[in-house]
């Protein structure tokens, strides 16, 4: 018997079982894949290193502060700062059609920048800061959580095509709701992006995997690849265990579970049909290229550019194409600051993400989705090249996934990307032992979802276990 | 455990949690939280680095005497008398 089982294990089962075998807690983690890391995992394909997800850390903070995600999460599952070495971003830029407006880790910078192109918008931008809620004022409860972002801009940003812009970066990198946001998600990806910034480990996100691993399994925990959750076994408004894929059964005293609110539902064997309206539908499609040369070889020394071409910024899953390449995310994990001792990457990288339909990639027969991931990889190029030098007669090697291949690896329904657009904050469930953590609970991101996973675990397996 | 021994405890659980501050300077009674910017996750972990090494019960209501290191360890004093050092 168990004290917690916890379902998938990516970012945040990781950290939530980290923290349960810390306090000698019996805990297992089950993961369906044969790998760890979700929706930010690694792999090998021709000789070469590829990270799911990874563009940048959010939320850098530098060694030795004392407040913040970063820190938190350093000082709760009992890292020292050296175990996650993070060299920051050379800066990124928000660019649409004739503007760009530039932001590194230094709030400062943007601040100029857009005291410069939007001197009328300054002071709003000044008071956007000043009123931004803080982290723990941060729950389900508050309402100023659920107001629109937009609402809030109109009020505060006289320019639309500034306010436009500022929603940009914020949506792509954790927006789960179509076309607004909510205030309190804008706070958070507000102080995770410009306040905060963006770092990397220059080993890429296994080095943030193999840590989380090596602490939980030092403590004691277990970790069970290839063992998919097939049912959570549910009596008397109690969950009393799990069935694996292969029917193995496992019993807990209690299940904390990163597979996604309908998904967690679906398991359970009292609920025999889910509201899967509440899933989120905003899925991507990465394409991934290999360049002959460094990205700054050619002129490009930007970390990340999130690029728009009109003046108004459509956050949309596209209904009636498999994509929308209108607005996207090109990031080159070359440009970091790396230290002398880590050198340079064997490769130069540039990766576009741009939105994509699932339904219609997971319709499409099977040579002709083939075919449609080179056509699609060459739109979106075509649509980044606009923002950035033409690094195409560079390229030597090129990878794509889809929103299937998100599906196929993190049985996320739709493959999206960040989940349902309304989030459970408080993590509780129709069970009263079934929790949920990760992506559907509230935060998202590298940092966001170890932090859901230290955050649920704390409040509902270690403050209630006498 | 003597007081003594009950605050170089606190002293060693509060290093666990917290490794880049430096101790020897704490305050007995000013509060953690103005003093090492502990929140709420950090309370946690004192109340269970209790339960962990010495079985030390702390209900919730409770951890409100965990502010300072001087209202911490007169509220262990009683529950941790019995217990001899390691
Ligand atoms: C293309 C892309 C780019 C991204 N870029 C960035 C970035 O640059 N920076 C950043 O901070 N974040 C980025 N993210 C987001 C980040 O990866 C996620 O927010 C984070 O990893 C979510 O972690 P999680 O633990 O909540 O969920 P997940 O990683 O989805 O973990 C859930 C796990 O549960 C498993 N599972 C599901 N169902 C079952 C079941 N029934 N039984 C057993 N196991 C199950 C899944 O296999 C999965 O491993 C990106 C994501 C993608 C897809």
């Amino acid at each position: 018997m168990y004290d917690t089982i916890i379902i998938g294990g990516g970012m945040s089962g990781l950290a939530a079982g980290i923290r349960l075998a810390l306090f000698d807690q019996r805990v297992c983690i089950l993961e369906r894949h044969y790998t760890i890391g979700g929706l930010n995992s690694f792999y090998r394909m021709g000789g070469r290193d590829y990270d799911v997800g990874l563009h940048a850390m959010t939320n850098f903070s530098r060694k030795g502060t004392k407040r913040g995600p970063l820190a938190k999460l350093i000082r709760q599952l009992r890292f020292k700062w050296e175990d996650f070495p993070l060299a920051e971003q050379i800066g990124s830029s928000i660019r649409f059609p004739g503007i760009q407006l530039d932001f590194g880790n230094d709030i400062e910078l943007l601040q100029d920048e857009i005291a410069r192109e939007f001197p009328g918008s300054i002071d709003g931008f000044q008071r956007l800061c000043a009123s931004l809620l803080d982290y723990d004022d941060l729950d389900g409860d508050d309402s100023r959580f659920t107001r629109s972002a937009r609402a809030v801009l109109d009020e505060l940003i006289p320019d639309p095509l500034l306010r436009e812009m500022l929603l940009c970066p914020l949506m792509w990198y954790g927006n789960a709701r179509e076309d607004d946001m909510d205030f309190g998600q804008f706070c958070i990806m507000f102080r995770a992006c410009y306040l905060e910034g963006f770092a990397r480990p220059f080993k890429g996100v296994r080095l943030i995997l193999k840590n989380l691993v090596r602490k939980f399994r030092g403590l004691g925990g277990e970790l069970k690849l290839r063992s998919g959750v097939a049912r959570i076994h549910v009596d008397n408004g109690h969950a009393v265990g799990v069935v694996l894929d292969d029917g193995t059964e496992i019993a807990g005293k209690r299940i904390l579970s990163s597979a996604g609110t309908v998904e967690t539902l679906r398991l359970c064997d009292d609920i025999t049909e889910v509201d899967v309206a509440r899933a989120g539908r905003l899925s991507f499609i990465e394409s991934i290229s290999i360049l002959d040369t460094q990205p700054q070889q050619i002129g490009f020394d930007r970390t990340i550019v999130f690029y728009n071409d009109s003046e108004t910024f459509h956050w949309r899953m596209p209904e009636d194409s498999l994509c929308d390449a209108r607005t996207g995310v090109i990031c080159s994990p070359n440009n970091y600051r790396y230290t002398a001792g880590d050198g340079v990457l064997p490769d130069g990288v540039i990766r576009i993400t741009t939105l994509a339909n699932h339904d219609r990639w997971c319709g499409l027969p099977d040579p002709k989705y083939r075919a449609e991931k080179v056509a699609q990889y060459e739109a979106a190029v075509h649509s980044a090249v606009r923002f950035m030098p033409d690094f195409r007669r560079h390229t030597i090697d090129t990878d794509i996934f889809t929103p299937k291949t998100i599906r196929r690896f993190t049985w996320h329904d739709n493959g999206a990307v960040y989940g349902a657009p309304d989030k459970q904050l408080d993590g509780t469930t129709h069970l009263d032992n079934l929790f949920l953590c990760g992506t559907d609970q509230g935060f998202v991101g590298i940092v966001g979802a170890i932090l859901s996973g230290i955050s649920m675990a704390n409040r509902h397996c270690l403050a209630t276990d006498g | 455990m003597s007081p003594a021994e009950i605050r170089d405890e606190i002293i060693d659980i509060l290093g666990d949690i917290a490794p880049d501050e430096n101790l020897d300077e704490l305050v007995d009674e000013v509060s953690f939280r103005d003093q090492l910017e502990l929140d709420s996750m950090d309370f946690l972990d004192i109340v269970m680095e209790l339960r962990k090494r010495h079985r030390v019960q702390i209900p919730e209501e409770d951890y409100g005497n965990l502010a300072s290191m001087q209202s911490t360890v007169t509220y262990l004093e009683p529950k941790m008398r019995d217990i001899v050092k390691a």
